[in-house]
């Protein structure tokens, strides 16, 4: 069905390389932005929130940077950057003339996703501890499991830029998808505030509210056994989009 | 070529020729090939082993048929071309036979394996210069080589050495470092090739090699062509350009709307279809008239009578006295006569 060998690595790792070429403008964004979100929205609109569920609001709202930040990354490196490399470089149809199997192509495309996400969320955890709103060591564990939230994104991503029909169609999914994620998910703001339908409905169909719940475990430290069903949520859609972005992107390239 | 691969005729495309004297006596060996142009008898055909077969070999995309029952065998050694206009079905072919376009129907061997069973066996041991120019833009051209051979497994050590080699062969050492959007179109073109031979490919398929080229670019791109072949490798090429064909390919196809209107070599088809020579006068009523009561064949092109014959001389005299046309000139037939009269002279697309 899925045709994937060791191969998949010299996908992900012409990624690789072109990522560290450019390393200077790539290691910047995970720098500056958890110090301007933390700046403006923890120690400058925090200033009115003294805490939420006795958390103080900065250290609130420092898993929610992680999460956003490894989303992000993950979800634009597989729509725009995979739909440059697809469509304008014409890089695939260069690497599926190889004994490199389309799969391959896909899949090396999406764990490099994943990667950038790890990145990132590697880069910014000195910056939050320097702030001192994540604790440690358990804050190591944001590194590992950005991992699998960034294939999460990286295959819901995939999908939709093996189904659109243009570049800036993916403006849809960033906008629509994207946007309210980064915003309804618990980010800034605890899900129960939330009217109780659309708190099924985060849960439900936003896949970064388990991803925050995780992380907001990970920095506190406090796990819960809900943490688990958010474990098995992400472990689940990322299984399933992994394997429906592959078949996609089949149905698109293969004629 | 790496041992334990099988076929021996000089085969493979490894080493490159990097010595400039080899490579000119190699040339010269090579045009007169070309000038020679024996055909390959029945039998000699079947003692060299085939390359690629296909039988009754069918594209479709929904509706339409892009490749339409094609049968075709590609013998080891060879310089074989695939010539027809825009949408013809060549390049629909050549992704058949690189395993990125699945068959409809009919059978396409490679290499002596099945196209839907074996992909990764049949890419691992071929070369593809692709119409598109897909180069990897965020790479230099020496990086180009190294990562494209890191999709073949090849070791790093053994991919540098190739590389450099590659590099010096299709003569672009000194862009060694160069990003790919500061070569111009035919620095692209012939890293394309390098690339195509990082595997020391067994057959290597050009689609429209010099496709967009000034002369210089494309000489030089034959040049290297033609040293491949002496050296006993195998190559399919499609091209619009039949000047090109019929310097490079030993056999050739026409195709038009997905079947193939003749099979040969350049000069064969030229003399079945076209005549050794053309006549060409201007297009009047009175050369017209004349033309009739001589019993002459004749097309009409571009304003032009052309006359297909094998004695020119006799009909540039008899248009001469006969008709009293005094504009009348005499040239070889080309290739490009032949797939006129087979393709037609209306514009496709």
């Amino acid at each position: 069905m899925i045709d994937i060998t060791e191969r998949v690595r010299s996908v992900w790792r012409r990624n690789w390389d072109a990522f560290l070429r450019t390393y200077r403008v790539n290691f910047i964004p995970p720098f500056v932005e958890p110090v301007l979100y933390l700046l403006a929205l923890g120690f400058g609109l925090g200033t009115y929130i003294e805490s939420i569920d006795g958390i103080p609001y900065p250290v609130f709202i420092a898993p929610a940077l992680v999460s956003v930040s490894v989303m992000y990354s993950s979800f634009f490196e597989c729509t725009y950057s995979s739909f440059v490399r697809m469509y304008y470089q014409k890089t695939f149809d260069a690497v599926i003339a190889t004994p490199v199997s389309i799969d391959e192509v896909i899949a090396g495309e999406m764990l490099w996703g994943a990667t950038r996400g790890m990145i990132y969320a590697t880069l910014m955890l000195p910056v939050l501890l320097l702030f001192g709103v994540v604790a440690m060591p358990s804050s190591l564990l944001l590194i590992p499991f950005a991992y699998l939230a960034g294939l999460l994104f990286a295959s819901i991503a995939m999908c939709f830029t093996a189904i659109t029909p243009s570049i800036d169609a993916l403006n849809y999914p960033a906008f629509l998808f994207i946007t309210p994620m980064f915003l309804f998910s618990g980010t800034f703001f605890p899900l129960d505030l939330l009217p109780e339908p659309i708190q099924y409905f985060a849960l439900a169909v936003l896949p970064l509210t388990h991803v925050v719940s995780i992380n907001r475990a990970i920095t506190l430290p406090a796990f819960a056994p809900a943490n688990l069903l958010n474990l098995a949520w992400i472990a689940v859609a990322t299984a399933l989009f992994f394997v429906l972005a592959i078949r996609l992107m089949k149905r698109r390239l293969i004629v | 070529m790496k041992p334990g691969k099988g076929r021996s005729r000089g085969g493979g495309f490894w080493p490159p020729s990097g010595n400039g004297e080899r490579e000119e006596r190699r040339d010269e060996q090579a045009k007169e090939c070309c000038t020679c142009t024996t055909p390959l008898t029945h039998q000699e055909e079947q003692a060299i082993s085939d390359v690629i077969v296909a039988r009754d070999l069918e594209k479709r995309f929904g509706d339409l048929i892009a490749v339409d029952h094609i049968t075709f065998r590609v013998g080891e050694g060879e310089v074989f071309g695939f010539l027809g206009p825009n949408g013809a079905g060549k390049t629909t072919t050549m992704k058949m036979i690189q395993c990125v376009s699945p068959k409809t129907s009919g059978t396409l061997e490679v290499l002596g394996m099945d196209v839907d069973t074996r992909q990764r066996e049949i890419k691992s041991r071929l070369g593809v210069v692709p119409q598109e120019t897909n180069l990897d833009p965020d790479f230099s051209a020496y990086r180009n080589l190294l990562v494209y051979a890191r999709y073949f497994g090849i070791p790093k050590r053994e991919a540098e050495r190739r590389a450099e080699e590659l590099l010096a062969f299709m003569q672009l050492e000194e862009k060694r470092d160069v990003v790919i959007d500061k070569l111009s179109g035919g620095m692209k073109r012939r890293l394309i090739i390098a690339r195509a031979l990082i595997n020391a490919p067994e057959l290597l398929i050009l689609d429209e090699p010099t496709i967009g080229l000034d002369p210089q670019a494309r000489h030089l791109i034959w040049e290297k062509l033609r040293s491949l072949r002496a050296e006993g490798n195998t190559l399919v090429l499609t091209t619009h350009y039949l000047d090109e064909a019929e310097r490079l390919c030993d056999r050739l196809v026409i195709m038009d709307h997905g079947k193939i209107l003749v099979e040969g070599a350049p000069a064969d088809l030229i003399r079945e279809h076209a005549g050794s020579d053309v006549v060409e006068v201007e297009q009047t009523p009175a050369v017209l008239v004349c033309l009739d009561g001589l019993g002459l064949d004749y097309d009409l092109a571009d304003g032009a009578i052309q006359v297909f014959t094998n004695r020119p001389h006799d009909v540039a005299r008899e248009l001469l006295e006969v008709c009293r046309h005094e504009a009348v000139t005499v040239r070889p037939a080309t290739l490009e006569d032949v797939f006129l009269r087979l393709t037609g002279r209306s514009l496709r697309e």
